[in-house]
């Protein structure tokens, strides 16, 4: 957002911009505020892992086996003798990002293809959302083989495709946002300002249909991450022994009736980070509403 | 004895935010075969009170607070909700302002009048469907037997409101509650409705409450006229009586603000700043479709230094004219000059540089601010676009531009929801004025705002134009209010212009039928 500031007008009313104005409302929403905290520490950890780390992730103890918590593996050890603690921070690492990055490349493609063909419309409008059904219309598997069969297999490559295949439907509901906000007289009154197209989709229509992107936003992240972890189960993800909550849990869950801790820790810092993202999403979304403010 | 007689009403309002009484101790009645009409400005309590009654407040938050409101010799307040159901539609029939939220748009018209007749009469289908087609020939429906089997969009408005009305009719109501019948409506066809209204009343010998923001649209047929401000009844009387000795000082401002009188015409040389030559505007709704010619063939001269008004109904394509000639639709044909330049031909980047010459005011100014921009980024976003001030001078001229439009400086940071429908307005013309321009459009700027609002923000307008120099293109669909401010006036009408000349010609010697047609239309006989 491009906002000037204004020091004399400052002594008279707080607040200056729509980003300052959230943070402020922001940080009323106690359940918000707790989210991103959480967020905040799971991203530190998985930064800090190599280094903090209990064990080695290649680390085994074939003896030991699957043992439940103690003392020495507090989340206890897999059937290979292998700790789980460590275990699940490596995973959370290609968890998140994977979460994160694929879900940035699907917003920022998305946004801005959504935006172009909504507020330039006709022909434009018509073939580049047609591009999209094209591509919705592509079975994703094949999709994916053919990526990792022409490329090989690396793991920006899962980031990207997975990034491809998710920002299509951010694209529809983007255009919708535009279609009708370009309608608005305000939008109007901008262009008989003289504002760049550009500019009006970033100052005016963007910041306006930023709740229903933020809330397919903190949608996506969860369910990208449950990609990946079925695409690493059929084997085209993440290899052992390399590791992610995905395949942690997916493991967890065959010998779930023996070993049930195996399931039950990876399954909790999935959910803990999805229930983090959604607290967070809804308070940033009436964060951002300004109407909603002095009620 | 009064059909409805209310007696200290009161109604509140429970929020989080505290006690917001709507109705404070209101009583008036409504005579057999008499129109008694409320009038008001938004949220003066006129419809909650008569919804009040009818137990159409959802409760909570609603809460009657007491008083009495007896129709037929039986308390309303006191009724239960299945007794209340039992009388709204049978003996009390209500019609709302917009008609076309008020038909399901997928059943046939004729459907929809004759279900209440078999559900709650025990009529057989084919005396039912006799009886609808009756009732559509009295409400002035031409062709009352195609008009059964159509569905509500092929009607236009007008037409939608008479179908609302026979709907009212069916059950033979003895009360009539419209609620801003004709706000919806263009000016010929309000005059139809009221005039269906009253005609209706004096046949059927129903009572009819008014409810209206609209003193001159009453005026013409009330009996009885209630005024409320802030949920009091402040004052009651004749027409007459209202009208040549208003008492209460509120009904005096109200009485101010109606449109009223003519501007004098300045006298400004004929010097023309945009001319317009042959313009055609069409829109293509899909490829190979007939085009709309929303502006078709108009030829038209904006002299320097006037206000030239520019009437017409809905669909007259007046709105779009002041669009073409800011270039914010595209053009089908003809030619735009502006001051030497010709504006038509421009494109990319001269047009974008030249549009601080030339801005816009809206209609709805719930619209056109941008929810999520402060009054400040609002004003300071044409500032910077052509660089009319430095960083430094930005707050300066934004202060200025405040105190110009009448606001008060301190809601600099405050954003569009937190303005009144008059100060959002006041927002619009600052932005508008901020590039200085030479020219404005000013689309039916006041037609959103309250009366009294809409007086001053004309006065604003008229102060401005002076301050600035500005020529200005007022359009309007309200005679009284261009015949105030406008030097010239245009009359289009289906895309094309009929009429043009000095305001003062327009209105004493009208040459064409449809402007004639438009005059007679005026609401407000007394008031004028």
């Amino acid at each position: 957002m491009n906002t000037v500031s204004s020091p004399a007008f400052d002594a008279v009313e707080q607040g200056s911009s729509l980003w300052h104005d959230a943070w402020l409302r922001l940080r009323k929403n106690k359940l918000a505020l707790l989210g991103g905290a959480v967020l905040l520490f799971m991203i530190v950890i998985a930064l800090l892992t190599p280094w903090i780390a209990p064990y080695s992730y290649e680390a085994q103890n074939l003896d030991l086996g699957a043992s439940p918590p103690s003392a020495a593996h507090w989340l206890g050890t897999d059937i290979f003798g292998r700790d789980l603690l460590t275990q699940v921070m490596y995973g959370g690492r290609i968890s998140l990002a994977v979460g994160f990055i694929a879900t940035a490349v699907a917003l920022l493609i998305g946004v801005t293809w959504g935006a172009i063909a909504g507020y330039v419309g006709g022909r434009v409008d018509a073939i580049m959302m047609r591009l999209v059904d094209i591509l919705y219309a592509l079975p994703f598997m094949i999709f994916i083989v053919l990526l990792m069969v022409v490329f090989g297999r690396n793991i920006l490559l899962l980031f990207l495709a997975i990034g491809a295949v998710e920002w299509l439907t951010m694209a529809r509901i983007m255009r919708s946002q535009v279609q009708s906000l370009r309608q608005q007289e305000f939008v109007e009154a901008a262009v008989s300002v003289g504002l760049s197209p550009a500019t009006i989709i970033r100052k005016h229509i963007v910041p306006n249909a930023l709740g229903p992107i933020i809330v397919y936003t903190t949608l996506t992240i969860p369910s990208v991450m449950l990609l990946e972890a079925f695409l690493s189960f059929l084997g085209l993800g993440i290899q052992p022994p390399a590791t992610s909550w995905g395949l942690l849990i997916s493991y967890g869950a065959e010998t779930m009736e023996e070993y049930p801790w195996l399931l039950i820790f990876p399954g909790c810092a999935l959910t803990l980070t999805l229930f983090s993202l959604n607290f967070l999403g809804d308070g940033l979304r009436d964060a951002l509403d300004v109407r909603g403010s002095k009620d | 004895m009064s059909l409805l007689k209310v007696d200290h009403l009161s109604v509140s309002f429970v929020t989080r935010n505290g006690t917001n009484q709507a109705v404070d101790d209101v009583s008036f009645a409504v005579e057999p075969r008499q129109i008694t009409a409320i009038i008001g400005e938004s949220g003066s309590g006129k419809s909650v009170s008569c919804y009040a009654m009818l137990g159409l407040v959802p409760s909570p938050p609603g809460r009657i607070d007491g008083g009495s409101a007896v129709f037929q010799g039986q308390d309303l307040l006191s009724l239960s909700e299945s007794e209340l159901r039992a009388i709204r539609g049978r003996d009390i029939a209500m019609i709302f302002q917009d008609p076309m939220t008020c038909l399901n748009p997928f059943m046939r018209i004729g459907d929809q009048l004759i279900e209440p007749l078999t559900l709650h009469r025990g009529l057989d289908k084919k005396s039912a469907q006799a009886r609808a087609t009756e009732l559509l020939d009295e409400v002035g429906i031409r062709d009352p037997q195609g008009a059964m089997r159509a569905f509500p969009h092929e009607f236009s408005g007008g037409m939608r409101q008479r179908v609302m009305i026979a709907m009212a009719l069916i059950n033979e109501p003895k009360l009539l509650i419209a609620d801003e019948p004709t706000t919806a409506l263009d000016v010929t066809i309000q005059a139809q409705i009221l005039k269906l209204i009253a005609d209706l009343q004096h046949k059927r010998d129903i009572g009819v409450l008014l409810i209206s923001h609209d003193l001159a649209v009453v005026s013409d047929i009330a009996d009885q006229i209630v005024v409320m401000e802030q949920g009091k009844v402040v004052e009651q009387g004749s027409p007459q009586a209202i009208f040549d000795n208003a008492q209460h000082p509120y009904t005096r401002k109200l009485l101010a603000a109606i449109p009223s009188g003519q501007k004098i015409a300045d006298a400004v040389a004929a010097d023309p700043l945009i001319r317009i030559d042959h313009l055609k505007t069409w829109f293509t709704p899909n490829e190979g479709a007939e085009p709309v010619k929303a502006v078709d063939d108009v030829s038209l001269e904006i002299h320097r230094g006037e206000v030239l008004g520019l009437v017409g109904e809905s669909g007259s394509g007046k709105s779009t004219l002041g669009r073409s000639l800011l270039r914010l639709v595209p053009l089908t044909g003809g030619q735009i000059d502006f001051d030497g330049t010709t504006l038509s031909a421009l494109q990319g980047k001269p047009l974008k540089q030249f549009r601080h010459r030339m801005q816009m005011i809206f209609q709805d100014p719930y619209a056109s601010l941008n929810p999520r921009m402060t009054v400040y980024d609002t004003l300071a976003e044409p500032l910077l676009q052509h660089n009319l001030v430095s960083k430094a001078g930005l707050d300066q001229a934004i202060r200025e531009l405040m105190d110009n439009v009448g606001l008060a400086q301190a809601f600099v940071r405050k954003y569009p929801h937190e303005f009144s429908g008059g100060q959002r307005q006041r927002i619009a013309i600052g932005r508008a004025l901020a590039t200085r321009p030479e020219f404005i459009v000013a689309d039916e700027p006041v037609s959103a705002l309250d009366v009294t609002i809409q007086a001053q923000i004309l006065d604003l307008l008229a102060d401005l134009t002076k301050e600035y120099g500005l020529t200005m293109l007022f359009i309007s669909h309200d005679l009284a209010v261009i015949r105030q401010i406008a030097d010239r006036i245009a009359v289009m009408y289906h895309g094309k212009l009929v009429e043009e000349g000095p305001t003062a010609q327009v209105f004493d010697s009208p040459s064409a039928d449809y402007t004639r047609s438009l005059l007679a239309a005026i609401p407000g006989a007394h008031a004028a």
